[in-house]
C-alpha cells in the first residue's frame, strides 16, 4: 500500500544538496536585471518624471514609466471571483499619472547588473503632488472623502449581502443579544523567496518565462492577452519555488512587465523581488472589521448571527476579485447551526497596497471572530464554553447540510462529519475537566494559565477540473503530467503515491511533470487545497486507465480474462491465489515493441467543495510582568478524509499552525496615517522563529471521506492555519478571567495583556472578600 | 561601477580555491551565487534577518548578506553544496532532513543546514530546547520548525553513532549512510 504511507519526498535530494533550482538560481547568457521604482506616497499625483540622467548611466539598457505602456493596455484582470463592477478598480503595470499606494510601480529600469540598475533607479526624478491619504476603511467611505476611483463612484467598492432567515425577528425573540467590533489585521503569507521572474526570447522568436507558479496555464491567457500575442508563442517555465501561500503566482504588474522589456529587448531580463520591496508590492491580506450582532438564549443557543463586515481591500482590485470578501460569508458560520444569518460585506478601497488570499482566506478571519463571540456568549452565561459550542454544532445526522449561504458560486453544502465527536476529543486531549484544578493549583504557584479551543470547518477542493496525464517512458518510469504546481507543498510526492498505488509501482519510479505550459496540455493550478483532491483524483483515474490497458493486453497475451489479472509490486498477478503471472516490465516492454502506446489522460471535473473540520486547543502561560504569551500545549484534530501521507498532512497542519500563530500574535503589515508602511522589513514585521512555534500535538482524523472524489481527500493545506487566532484569544482570555481583558482585535499585543493584569482583579468569583 | 573599481580576490569555497574580480560594494552572497555559480545558498531578506544565506566562514556561521565579497578574500568558505561527501553521500544532517520532513519547499533549508551543523559541533548532545535556540537565527515558513527539530535530533545521534565507530576503528573515515543522491 502506498496511499496512507509516510514515505519521504522525491523532491527532498535536489533541495536539501543545494540543486534546486530557483527562478534566481537560473543565469542565461546575455541576461540583464530589473529593478522596478516604486512610489514613496501613499497618495499623489504624479507630476513628472524626468528620466535622463538614469539612460545615460553606462550599463542601462531600458527605462520606461507609465507613459511608455501601450496606449491600448488592458489592466490586470480578475482570475477569481470576477464582477464586472469593479473592472474600473483594477491596475495597470506602471502608475498612470497617478499613485494610490506606497510600493505601487512606477518606473522599471534595466541595467546589465542588479547594482546598476539600482543606481539608476536613485537618478530617476520624479516629481510628486500628494494627496490626502485614507487608510481607514470609514473614512474612506465618508462623503467628503476623495474617490480613488471615481468611475465606481464610491470607495465602498462593492457590497455584498446574504441571508438565511429573519436575524431581526429572531434577535427581537431572544433573551440575550450581543454586539461587539472586531478586527482582524493586514498581514499576509511573506514567503521566504521574494518573487522572481526570468523572460527571455528563443531563436524562433517565443516569449519562455521562468518563475510563474500556482496558475501558470491561467496566466499564460492573461500575459497573452496583455502582450497581444498568440498563447502559443509563450512558454511558461515553473522553477522550484520557496513558498505560495496565497499571494505567490498570481498575476502582478511585474508579470507583464519582465516578459514586455525582455520582447523589447530582445535579451533575457530578470527580476528579482528585494524583501523590502515584497513587503509592499506583494499582496496583503486579512485586514477586516466585524460589527457583530448575536441573539442567544439561556441554554448557550445562538439563534441569530448579523456581521456587518468592513474588508480594507486597499488601492486596487487584484486578480482574487471579491474572493476573500465571499469566502469570509459563506464559511462564516462553521460548524454551527445557525437558524437565521446575515452578512453584509462592504469591500472597500484605500491607500494601502491591494490584497488577495492568504492561507484560510476568509475562514482566519472569521473563525476568530465568530469562535471569540462563542467565548463571549459562555461568559455572558457564565457557562463552559466547550458546552456552548456542543449545543450549537451541526450534528452527523444532519450530513450533508447547507449552511444557506453562497461562496464562489455555490452554496456552502457540508459533505461529511462528526463535529461533536472531534470536540471531545479534544477537550480529552486537553484535559479539560481537570483544567479548572489545574488552574488553580498553577495560581496557587503564582503562575498564570489557561485554556482556550476553536472550532472551524475549512473548504477544500475547488473546481471546476484538474487534468494528468500518465505515461511509461522507454526507461521504464512512469511520467505524470499535471495541471498542479508544486509550490513546495510536497504535490510530486503525493501524486507519485497515487500513481503508484494504481500501477503497483514504486512512487520512487514516479516522475511528476508541472508548470510546464509545453509539456503539460492544461490545468488550473495549486490553489483553494485544491491539489490532492481535484489534481490527486485526476491522476487517480488516468493511472486506472493505464492500469487497464496493462491488464487487457496482459490477459490477451497470458491467456485470462483481464478481471482475473492486477498489478501488484511490479508484477502481473493473478487475483485470485496472488500467483504471479509475468513481471511488469515486461508488459510495458512489449507493448513498447508493438507500439502500444502506454499513455492515458483524464480530467476530473467536481462541482462541489468539499469541507474537512477540525479544532484547535491552546494552553498558555501569561507572564504577568511582561504580558509575554507561552504557548504551553497545542492541539489540533483535522478530519481530512483520507491522509495520502499522513507525515505531509502533519506537516502542512504544524507549518500552517505557525503562520496562524503568527497572525495571532506577531504579525502585522501596520501603516501609518499618512499611508506608511512602517512595519516593511523583517525587523518589523515579526515571523514566528524556532523559539515563539511550540511543539503541537496533531491528531488526523479519517472518519468522514468525502463522498465527493474517489480518493475520499478533503485536503489538508489551511486547517493547521484558521482557528490559531480564536484558541490563542480564548485561551488568553481564560487565563486573565479574574482581569479586566476583552480581546476583539489581532494582533494580541503582549502589552494589552500587561494592561489588564496591572488594572488588577475585578471578579470576586475566586478570591472571596 | 567600472572595471577600475573591481579588486581581486581569492577564496576557498568548499574546499576549492577560486579567484574573481569583484566590485567592493558586492556582498558575498552575490559573489557566491552570481559569480562563483553556487546558488545553493538563497538570499530570503537581504538584511540580515532570515538566514537563508548563512554559510560558514573560517569555521564560523555567518550571513553572506551582511558580508563584502571583498572580506571574504583568504577566507575558508562552506557551503550547503559542501555538506555532502564528493561522491554523494548525504551528511548525516540531510539525510535527516529527508528522513523527518524538515523541509517543504526548500528555500531557506540550505542555511538551516549550515546553522545546524556548526550547531552540532559546538553541542554536540542537545536538547531539544537548544536545538531550537541553534536554530533560532533561521527564518522557516513551511514547516513550524518541528521536523527541523526532529531532524537535527536525529543528525546528533547519527553524528555520534558515527563518531563512537570512528573511535573504535581509528583509521576509518566517518561512515556516512552510502546513500547516493542522484540530481
Amino acid at each position: 500500500m502506498t496511499i496512507g504511507s509516510s514515505v519521504k519526498r522525491i523532491e527532498d535530494p535536489r533541495l536539501i544538496t543545494g540543486q534546486g533550482q530557483y527562478v534566481g538560481d537560473i543565469k542565461l547568457p546575455g541576461q540583464c536585471e530589473a529593478v522596478i521604482v516604486r512610489s514613496p506616497h501613499a497618495h499623489a499625483n504624479i507630476l513628472q518624471i524626468n528620466t535622463e540622467k538614469a539612460k545615460n548611466l553606462p550599463g542601462v539598457c531600458f527605462v520606461m514609466t507609465g507613459e511608455d505602456l501601450p496606449t491600448d493596455l488592458d489592466p490586470i484582470p480578475m482570475r477569481l471571483a470576477p464582477n464586472e463592477a469593479l473592472t474600473k478598480a483594477l491596475q495597470y503595470p506602471l502608475a498612470k499619472g497617478k499613485v494610490r499606494y506606497v510600493g505601487e510601480p512606477v518606473a522599471l529600469v534595466i541595467a546589465s547588473s542588479r547594482y546598476i540598475a539600482e543606481d539608476a533607479a536613485d537618478l530617476i526624478d520624479i516629481a510628486y503632488e500628494p494627496l490626502t491619504p485614507i487608510t481607514d476603511v470609514h473614512k474612506s467611505i465618508l462623503p467628503e472623502t476623495s474617490l480613488l476611483h471615481p468611475e465606481i463612484g464610491s470607495n465602498d467598492l462593492f457590497i455584498i449581502h446574504s441571508k438565511k432567515g429573519n436575524v431581526d425577528e429572531l434577535v427581537e425573540k431572544c433573551p440575550y443579544v450581543l454586539e461587539e467590533d472586531l478586527y482582524v489585521q493586514r498581514h499576509s503569507g511573506i514567503p521566504m523567496e521574494t518573487r522572481g521572474l526570468l523572460a527571455t526570447i528563443e531563436e524562433n522568436g517565443r516569449l519562455t518565462v521562468y518563475g510563474p507558479t500556482k496558475v501558470v496555464h491561467f496566466n499564460i491567457q492573461i500575459l497573452a492577452k496583455l502582450l497581444k500575442k498568440n498563447i502559443k508563442d509563450i512558454h511558461f517555465i515553473e522553477t522550484d519555488v520557496g513558498g505560495g501561500f496565497g499571494p505567490r503566482g498570481e498575476f502582478y504588474p511585474e508579470d507583464y512587465l519582465i516578459p514586455y522589456a525582455a520582447l523589447k529587448l530582445g535579451r533575457p531580463v530578470k527580476w528579482i523581488e528585494d524583501r523590502l520591496e515584497h513587503m509592499k508590492a506583494t499582496n496583503h491580506s486579512r485586514e477586516q472589521k466585524h460589527h457583530v450582532v448575536v441573539g442567544f438564549d439561556e441554554t448557550g443557543k445562538i439563534h441569530a448571527l448579523k456581521d456587518e463586515i468592513f474588508v480594507d481591500t486597499g488601492a486596487y482590485i487584484r486578480t482574487h476579485g471579491v474572493t476573500v470578501p465571499v469566502l469570509t460569508q459563506g464559511m462564516f458560520a462553521g460548524p454551527y447551526d445557525f437558524e437565521a444569518l446575515e452578512f453584509i460585506t462592504h469591500v472597500v478601497a484605500t491607500n494601502k497596497t491591494p490584497t488577495g488570499t492568504y492561507r484560510g482566506p476568509g475562514r482566519f478571519e472569521g473563525t476568530f471572530v465568530r469562535e471569540r463571540v462563542i467565548d463571549m456568549v459562555a461568559k455572558k452565561l457564565n457557562m463552559d464554553p466547550t458546552i456552548v459550542r456542543e449545543r450549537n454544532l451541526i450534528q452527523p445526522e444532519q450530513m450533508p447540510y447547507s449552511n444557506g449561504i453562497s461562496a464562489l458560486g455555490q452554496v456552502v453544502e457540508y459533505d461529511s462529519g462528526d463535529y461533536p465527536q472531534i470536540l471531545e476529543r479534544a477537550r480529552l486531549a486537553m484535559k479539560w475537566e481537570e483544567f479548572a484544578d489545574k488552574k488553580l493549583q498553577a495560581r496557587r504557584d503564582g503562575k498564570i494559565i489557561g485554556l482556550g479551543f476553536a472550532m472551524f470547518v475549512e473548504k477544500s477542493g475547488l473546481g471546476p477540473w484538474e487534468f494528468c496525464e500518465v505515461e511509461f517512458a522507454e526507461n521504464g518510469r512512469l511520467i505524470c503530467k499535471t495541471g498542479l504546481a508544486d509550490i513546495g507543498q510536497g504535490v510530486e510526492t503525493a501524486l507519485a503515491q497515487i500513481c503508484a498505488e494504481q500501477l503497483g509501482i514504486p512512487y520512487s519510479n514516479v516522475t511528476v511533470l508541472h508548470g510546464d505550459t509545453d509539456e503539460i496540455e492544461k490545468g488550473n493550478g495549486s490553489f483553494a487545497t485544491r491539489g490532492t483532491v481535484v489534481g490527486g483524483s485526476a491522476a487517480w483515474y488516468a493511472a486506472e486507465a493505464l492500469k487497464q490497458k496493462l491488464l487487457s493486453f496482459s490477459s490477451e497475451l497470458h491467456g485470462f480474462t483481464k478481471d482475473e489479472l492486477d498489478i501488484k509490486d511490479e508484477w502481473i498477478i493473478q487475483v485470485s491465489g496472488g500467483q504471479k503471472i509475468c513481471p511488469l516490465a515486461q508488459i510495458i516492454v512489449e507493448c513498447q515493441k508493438q507500439g502500444i502506446e502506454l499513455r492515458e489522460k483524464y480530467t476530473f471535473s467536481i462541482d462541489h467543495m468539499s469541507y474537512p473540520y477540525g479544532i484547535h486547543a491552546a494552553e498558555v502561560a501569561v507572564d504577568s510582568e511582561t504580558g509575554k504569551v507561552k504557548i504551553e500545549k497545542y492541539y489540533i484534530a483535522y478530519d481530512v478524509g483520507r491522509a495520502i501521507n499522513p507525515m505531509l498532512v502533519h506537516g502542512q497542519l504544524v507549518g500552517g499552525m505557525a503562520q496562524g500563530l503568527g497572525g495571532a500574535i506577531y504579525e502585522e503589515l501596520k501603516y501609518d496615517e499618512t499611508g506608511q508602511l512602517i512595519t516593511g522589513s523583517f525587523m518589523d514585521y515579526l515571523l514566528p522563529s524556532s523559539m515563539e512555534v511550540p511543539e503541537i500535538d496533531i491528531e488526523i482524523l479519517e472518519n468522514s471521506p468525502s463522498p465527493l472524489n474517489p480518493l475520499g481527500v478533503k485536503g489538508a493545506g489551511e486547517g493547521g492555519t484558521v482557528a490559531v487566532a480564536p484558541a490563542v484569544a480564548n485561551a488568553i482570555v481564560n487565563a486573565l478571567d479574574q482581569y479586566p481583558i476583552h480581546i476583539t482585535s489581532l494582533p494580541i499585543r503582549p502589552e494589552q495583556i500587561r494592561d489588564a493584569i496591572k488594572k488588577g482583579i475585578v471578579t470576586n468569583e475566586v478570591e472571596p472578600l | 561601477m567600472t572595471q577600475s573599481n573591481s579588486k581581486e580576490i581569492t577564496l576557498t569555497v568548499n574546499g576549492k580555491q577560486y579567484t574573481t574580480s569583484v566590485e567592493p560594494r558586492m556582498l558575498l552572497s552575490d559573489v557566491l551565487r552570481d559569480e562563483l555559480g553556487l546558488t545553493g545558498t538563497h538570499v530570503g531578506c537581504e538584511h540580515g534577518i532570515c538566514g537563508a544565506c548563512t554559510i560558514t566562514m573560517d569555521g564560523r556561521p555567518v550571513r553572506s548578506c551582511l558580508v563584502f565579497g571583498v572580506q571574504a578574500n583568504q577566507a575558508e568558505i562552506r557551503t550547503v553544496e559542501g555538506l555532502a561527501e564528493p561522491d554523494g553521500s548525504l551528511h548525516p544532517l540531510q539525510e535527516a532532513f529527508w528522513e523527518k520532513h524538515g523541509l517543504q519547499c526548500g528555500f531557506c533549508t540550505p542555511g538551516v543546514l549550515m546553522s545546524a551543523c556548526h550547531f552540532l559541533e559546538q553541542n554536540p548532545n542537545p536538547s531539544r530546547e537548544e536545538i531550537r535556540e541553534g536554530i533560532s537565527g533561521n527564518l522557516c515558513r513551511c514547516t513550524g520548525y518541528q521536523n527541523i527539530v526532529d531532524a537535527v535530533e536525529m543528525a546528533a545521534e547519527m553524528l555520534n553513532k558515527n563518531k563512537k565507530s570512528e573511535e573504535e576503528t581509528s583509521d576509518l573515515e566517518i561512515v556516512h549512510s552510502g546513500r547516493k543522491v542522484e540530481v
